[in-house]
């Protein structure tokens, strides 16, 4: 209730919904591919091509479409992690507790020294081959192909649970020693069975909140990667590849100024989106909040 | 006795950080030379792998890098040949931290007197239309301002110079591409905290004592906002350091971050390696020192 009077947020949250079930429909309603190379190179926005098209005369609106699927699958499958691994890590840390504790969190902090793109970078580097050789054997040649992409995707995952493992782990020790678990443990409940039902209900809210922040993170982890070279190849394509792209095209003779234009202007309106969302759910989840 | 013990805690800290890099590193396939023709013969592949100790087991290895390191000396990067990474490091780090120093003092001249206003202004217009302008400003990375920069102000104005970094004119739009985004930051937290301290009673206390709205201000209330700011301030040089990655490529300006990602990119890992130690040593006694520095600001604050 408190979440509907907030009007970015429910705005947001439509622009987000939209943008998903499109990136979702494309293939069936769109005129072009995303690889599909034409003579019309460098065409500025017209009604056959709204967003102009690239260098290789791709459609540009296409490419920014499927640039959503990575950008968005990406922020997906680091809020997953973080959802998964860091939950587990910090509630059996926290409920656990003492030198056990001590450890887990020792390994976090240790991950935690160094900023996490520097650590992305180095596990990118140094694991991609063995990963591309691995796919080919294993799976193909095909699925080698991908491997830039897993690679990410895996990096990112590693990084995005460590905030998230010591939010949980704070909210856990200090509901571990509350009369309502005393009580269950004191009925004879399993330790499964009290961080199950007694404490992680307890947690979810924070959860949540900070799920819908680590999205946001995460897409600008990756576009800051692919804008770099390390992250998506072409001719895949993410936000972050994709301004990549438009900026290297930059030259005082011709201004291409639609390679550059739209898709920085997705990846903005996105992340604001996800930032206003987090907020209206974070003032929606919040004890101390008024109204 | 806390900082102190902190101090040493980092030790090991780093040792870790460079033990699994230097294993992650050597472990992986794929040697820093493979991509170069072959060499002319044998003996010669030989004499290279021995000069960068490539043949020795890894432990070995790790432990001749760290007598290395003890006495100052990264090693020779693989792929800038006849360089150190001491001399790559002394060259880049300089202009790393010129820009990253003046995107800071940017982000602060500009997100503090910001956040004030949007308090000042707290519920009126002004606080909406700046706010909103702080929020887009923070949800901008550097990696769409920068080009969008380069385009608008450069390419067609002409006003600024494209990329390089030589003359102070150069330093311009790096600095704003790489600060815009912690000012809009600092707006916000600024704003937070001086709401919070303006309802606080020892301003209504200042009020009633008479004193003048820009002097209860900018004496008391700014000081106690500020604090958060500081605490802030060493995520903020962290990300400012990784930030110029993006700004260092787009601006074509030889600082730790270009070398940084070519060392990936070209798996030059004496380099990498190097610059992944330095960072992490800088990142870590930033945060130090930002807890030291609010421990003496803040009375409150305690540490055990």
């Amino acid at each position: 209730m408190r979440f509907r009077r907030n009007t970015p947020a429910t705005i947001s949250l439509f622009f987000l919904a939209a943008l998903i079930l499109l990136v979702i429909l494309w293939p069936w309603i769109a005129p072009y591919s995303w690889e599909t190379i034409s003579d019309a190179q460098f065409q500025p926005p017209s009604w056959q091509h709204w967003f102009g098209t690239d260098v290789h005369g791709r459609d540009l609106l296409t490419r920014v479409i499927f640039g959503a699927r990575v950008s968005l699958l990406v922020g997906v499958v680091g809020a997953g992690v973080a959802f998964v691994i860091g939950v587990a890590w910090g509630a059996v840390a926290g409920y656990v507790g003492g030198r056990f504790d001590g450890l887990m969190m020792r390994f976090v902090d240790v991950l935690y020294s160094l900023p996490s793109i520097i650590f992305v970078i180095v596990l990118l580097t140094t694991l991609k081959d063995g990963v591309t050789t691995w796919l080919t054997s294993a799976v193909g040649p095909r699925a080698a192909a991908q491997a830039p992409m897993l690679l990410l995707f895996a990096g990112l995952g590693a990084v995005s649970w460590l905030t998230m493992a010591r939010i949980v782990r704070g909210q856990v020790l200090a509901l571990r020693n509350r009369a309502f678990v005393d009580a269950s443990r004191s009925l004879g409940a399993s330790h499964a069975r009290i961080i199950w039902r007694h404490i992680l209900p307890n947690v979810w809210g924070i959860v949540i909140v900070y799920l819908t922040l680590t999205v946001p993170s995460v897409i600008l982890y990756e576009s800051f990667l692919s804008y770099l070279g390390l992250g998506i190849q072409p001719p895949m394509a993410s936000w972050g590849s994709l301004v990549a792209e438009g900026a290297g095209q930059l030259n005082p003779i011709r201004i291409y100024w639609w390679l550059l234009v739209f898709p920085s202007a997705m990846l903005v309106t996105t992340l604001l989106a996800l930032n206003f969302l987090g907020d209206g759910l974070r003032d929606a989840f919040d004890p101390k909040g008024q109204i | 006795m806390f900082f102190l013990k902190r101090f040493l805690f980092l030790v090991p800290l780093l040792l870790v950080i460079s033990f699994l890099a230097f294993i992650l590193m050597r472990l992986a396939p794929g040697g820093p030379f493979d991509s170069e023709r072959a060499p002319a013969s044998p003996e010669i592949e030989r004499a290279i792998r021995a000069k960068y100790r490539l043949d020795q087991p890894l432990l070995k290895q790790y432990a001749h890098y760290l007598a290395d390191l003890s006495k100052g000396d990264l090693g020779l990067s693989t792929k800038y040949r006849n360089h150190t990474v001491n001399d790559i490091i002394v060259s880049a780090l300089p202009v790393s931290l010129t820009l990253g120093g003046l995107a800071f003092f940017f982000a602060l001249a500009l997100g503090i007197p910001w956040g004030v206003v949007m308090a000042v202004q707290r519920g009126r217009w002004g606080d909406y239309f700046w706010g909103l302008l702080s929020l887009l400003a923070a949800c901008i990375p550097a990696l769409v301002i920068g080009p969008l920069l380069v385009l608008s102000l450069a390419v067609k104005g002409g006003w600024f110079p494209v990329a390089l970094w030589e003359s102070p004119l150069h330093v311009i739009l790096p600095t704003l591409t790489l600060g815009l985004l912690f000012a809009g930051k600092v707006a916000r937290l600024v704003r937070e905290s001086m709401t919070t301290t303006l309802q606080s009673e020892f301003i209504t206390a200042a009020r009633a004592k008479g004193l003048s709205e820009s002097e209860i201000l900018i004496k008391h209330a700014l000081r106690l906002a500020l604090l958060p700011v500081i605490s802030f301030s060493a995520p903020m040089l962290a990300d400012l350091l990784t930030g110029s990655f993006v700004v260092e490529t787009i601006f074509q300006i030889p600082g730790l971050g270009v070398f940084f990602i070519n060392s990936s990119l070209n798996r030059d890992y004496p380099l990498l390696m190097g610059l992944v130690l330095l960072y992490a040593a800088m990142l870590l006694l930033l945060n130090l020192v930002a807890d030291i520095l609010l421990a003496k600001l803040d009375p409150r604050v305690k540490y055990e």
